[in-house]
């Protein structure tokens, strides 16, 4: 093999037997761009460093040069999976900041369709885990569900993916007229299927034997390398936005925070497979109780913030995303900045993966759930 | 001048002409003596040689496309999907254009590479493929060489796979290529104990190597049922470590997708790529075929000792329809194996192979020799 001559540029190797391979940014399991220069001796991995950047958009930046309800629009782009879920968390922080009072239906139609986000979040990522781990046939039976949950989401919002249903004050549209039983059906039909998840993943002893005891994490370092959502569960870090400062809809509705301890591979799975029953409790929960009245509060057609700092944070489906506004009361932000829950769960990576082989990073990697565009924005 | 009298012998044999799909023997022969009586011995033997390689060179062509599109169908059935259905009727010149397209794909030359070995990595994966393939019986009579040796000859040149795979990730100055093959030398080395092994087992019952003797031995039943259960421990062993052997998931590590990108062919493109993974195909039909000859009786038909109403039934069906049968009965599992289970990770794929096939195999072995010592056996 020919020598790497900038192998020291990448800050490992240092080790004799020790060898620099790059995963990514183009590279089937990272599930976008970003790249991880990894070290490895044999297969033992020795160094994870990863680099990020590839698909910074700078969003934070353009928010800056535009109005309140355009910025909406773009954090769809930064967590696609959750998208309803970072709208949410720009509406709330601007209503917030406005002291608006949001009338019960659209707190729980926001509620809904955030659970909805959540549940097809984690069947993508149930998906794309069993790709990871070898098993391509979970990727079809996770988009097939996906798929119906897509199907509602189109039918109210007109998006499949990039909804863009929330705007300051309420909610686009109203509910389709069928929405309500589609969500009835589609929970049906996904509590009659889901055992199959089991079937064919969890219950694998080769997917136990590769994910049991792999990265653990452990409850103090999930605390300060800031893990949080479904990863930080898994170690026991009880860090549910939704149970700890409930926004919308989510004071009146009982579920469980899915709380574990052993913190490895394994576990972080377990969180997100019981985080989608819990989703689909909290559904059944307010499905049949929407109130009455309109989808969205009448607002003026310029907003402007009052000077101030305003933070809101919401749970998406990969952990805490904030929100930060600086306004100095002009119609658009003076700063604006998101605490995005991948960007601070990929600090982690390094920690946890190192001395296993390099089968294991991929599986680590996975099961943190990484959606690129939320890391870089 | 060479045809006249084969069709002289095969029309003047007292049989009806359909009988030689029961017996390929008196064909085989007669073509045989119409090459030799018409040339001088060199020649002849050259002829058949290129006879005997144009037809293998035909049956891997159709058979290696028939096995994509049987996987890709097998696959889509399993994971709720159509598979290939616009090019001809149900898909099945889908793989022929896809042949066609990589025949005229550019073979992207690598910078830094060994040019030679890079070159030479997928023929010899073909060529093995050929060496294993003409030592197999496919019907009574049709077969290249019958040597007495057989599962031994077997054993040993599929064995050199392991070469192709190893000097195309070496050649390819990728590391991903190289991690690619140094997992597949270990993987195949390691399984190619535990093939041999669990082969060797059933040689112990059938007291001999000579492929065409072994069929011949289970005419009375099948290997399976007649060593009962060390034979069917023999199976599993085997089935497991063929699966590992021809590098299919779930031990597909060595070109495991989600972590070498295409593992040690990752830098090959075209007709090479193509090589590579037709091989692939044409392995598993070579494990599952010598798990139809050695275990299921290759193409004996379904014989019970002395039911001789039974035994007469099932021979209507001509022997080469049951050898394919069983073959792809097999190749139907190993592929269901692939599309259910996820990947394993290398230490775990070593433990398997070291710490439960090997003993696990030789306790089978010394299980079998007694058993066929006391006569326990059908």
């Amino acid at each position: 093999m020919a020598k790497i001559e900038n192998e020291a540029a990448y800050g490992g190797a240092e080790e004799q037997n020790e060898y620099v391979i790059n995963i990514g940014p183009q590279h089937p399991s990272t599930h976008g761009v970003l790249r991880l220069v990894v070290t490895l001796q044999g297969e033992i991995v020795k160094n994870v460093q990863p680099h990020v950047g590839y698909i910074h958009r700078g969003i934070e930046k353009m928010c800056e040069s535009i109005t309140y309800p355009q910025i909406i629009h773009l954090t769809d782009r930064m967590d696609y999976l959750s998208a309803h879920m970072n709208n949410e968390a720009v509406c709330l922080a601007v209503e917030n900041a406005l002291e608006m009072e949001i009338p019960d239906r659209i707190k729980v139609i926001r509620t809904l369709m955030s659970e909805l986000t959540r549940i097809q979040s984690h069947q993508l990522f149930w998906a794309t885990y069993g790709m990871d781990m070898g098993g391509q046939t979970c990727f079809f039976y996770g988009l097939r569900d996906r798929e119906k949950i897509l199907d509602i989401f189109e039918e109210t919002t007109g998006g499949r993916m990039i909804v863009s249903y929330n705007c300051l004050g309420g909610v686009m549209y109203d509910l389709h007229p069928n929405f309500r039983k589609r969500v009835k059906d589609f929970i049906k039909y996904f509590r009659s299927i889901i055992h199959e998840y089991d079937a064919i993943l969890t219950g694998n002893i080769i997917f136990r034997e590769r994910t049991m005891g792999i990265g653990p994490l452990t409850l103090d370092d999930a605390v300060s390398f800031g893990v949080t959502g479904p990863s930080g569960r898994a170690s026991g870090f009880s860090c549910d936005i939704r149970k700890h400062a409930p926004y919308s809809a989510y004071d009146r509705v009982i579920f469980n925070e899915v709380l574990l301890t052993e913190g490895d591979t394994y576990s972080r799975y377990l969180v997100r497979m019981e985080e989608m029953k819990e989703s689909m409790n909290i559904i059944d929960q307010l499905i049949d109780n929407i109130p009455e009245g309109a989808h969205a509060v009448k607002m003026k057609p310029v907003i402007k913030l009052p000077e101030g700092e305003y933070y809101q944070r919401v749970e998406t489906a990969r952990g805490e995303l904030g929100v930060f506004i600086i306004s100095d009361g002009n119609k658009n932000p003076c700063r604006v900045k998101f605490r995005s829950p991948n960007l601070v769960n990929l600090g982690v990576l390094n920690h946890i993966s190192k001395e296993f082989k390099i089968a294991d990073l991929i599986a680590i990697a996975g099961s943190l759930d990484f959606v690129i565009p939320d890391i870089d924005r | 001048m060479i045809i006249k009298p084969i069709i002289n012998n095969v029309s003047s044999a007292t049989q009806p002409w359909w009988k030689v799909f029961y017996d390929f023997s008196p064909l085989v022969r007669s073509v045989d003596e119409g090459i030799r009586s018409s040339m001088t011995p060199f020649w002849a033997d050259a002829t058949e040689l290129i006879i005997v390689g144009v037809l293998f060179l035909l049956f891997y062509a159709i058979t290696g496309l028939f096995l994509v599109y049987a996987e890709r169908k097998v696959c889509a059935f399993i994971q709720n999907r159509l598979g290939p259905n616009r090019i001809g009727p149900y898909g099945v010149f889908q793989t022929v254009a896809d042949l066609i397209k990589l025949l005229f794909k550019e073979l992207i030359p690598i910078k830094n590479a060994d040019r030679f070995l890079f070159n030479m990595a997928p023929y010899i994966v073909i060529i093995v493929n050929f060496m294993v393939l003409g030592a197999i019986p496919f019907a009574k009579g049709l077969h290249a060489i019958d040597l007495n040796i057989g599962i031994f000859y077997i054993i040993a040149i599929s064995s050199l796979n392991v070469i192709g795979a190893f000097l195309a990730g070496w050649a390819s100055n990728n590391k991903y290529s190289l991690i690619g093959a140094m997992r597949s030398g270990a993987m195949m080395v390691s399984y190619e104990l535990s093939l041999g092994l669990s082969l060797i087992t059933m040689v112990i019952l059938a007291g001999t190597m000579q492929l065409s003797e072994i069929v011949e031995a289970q005419r009375s039943g099948w290997f399976i049922f007649k060593g009962h259960i060390p034979a069917f421990i023999a199976f599993v062993v085997y089935l497991i470590s063929g699966i590992a052997e021809t590098n299919r998931g779930p031990f597909d590590l060595a070109e495991a997708e989600s972590e070498l990108a295409a593992g040690y062919h990752t830098e090959y493109s075209g007709i090479k790529f193509a090589f590579f993974y037709l091989s692939e195909f044409i392995n598993m039909f070579i494990v599952a075929s010598i798990a139809a000859t050695i275990f299921f009786g290759g193409w004996m038909p379904l014989h019970i000792g002395n039911w001789d109403g039974f035994n007469r039934i099932m021979d209507i069906i001509p022997p080469f329809i049951w050898y394919l049968g069983k073959t792809f009965c097999i190749i139907y599992l190993i592929m269901l194996f692939k599309w259910t289970f996820p990947r394993l990770r290398i230490d775990q794929l070593l433990t398997l192979e070291w710490k439960y096939l090997l003993p696990v195999n030789l306790v089978n072995i010394l299980i079998m020799a007694l058993i066929v010592l006391l006569g326990w056996h059908f």
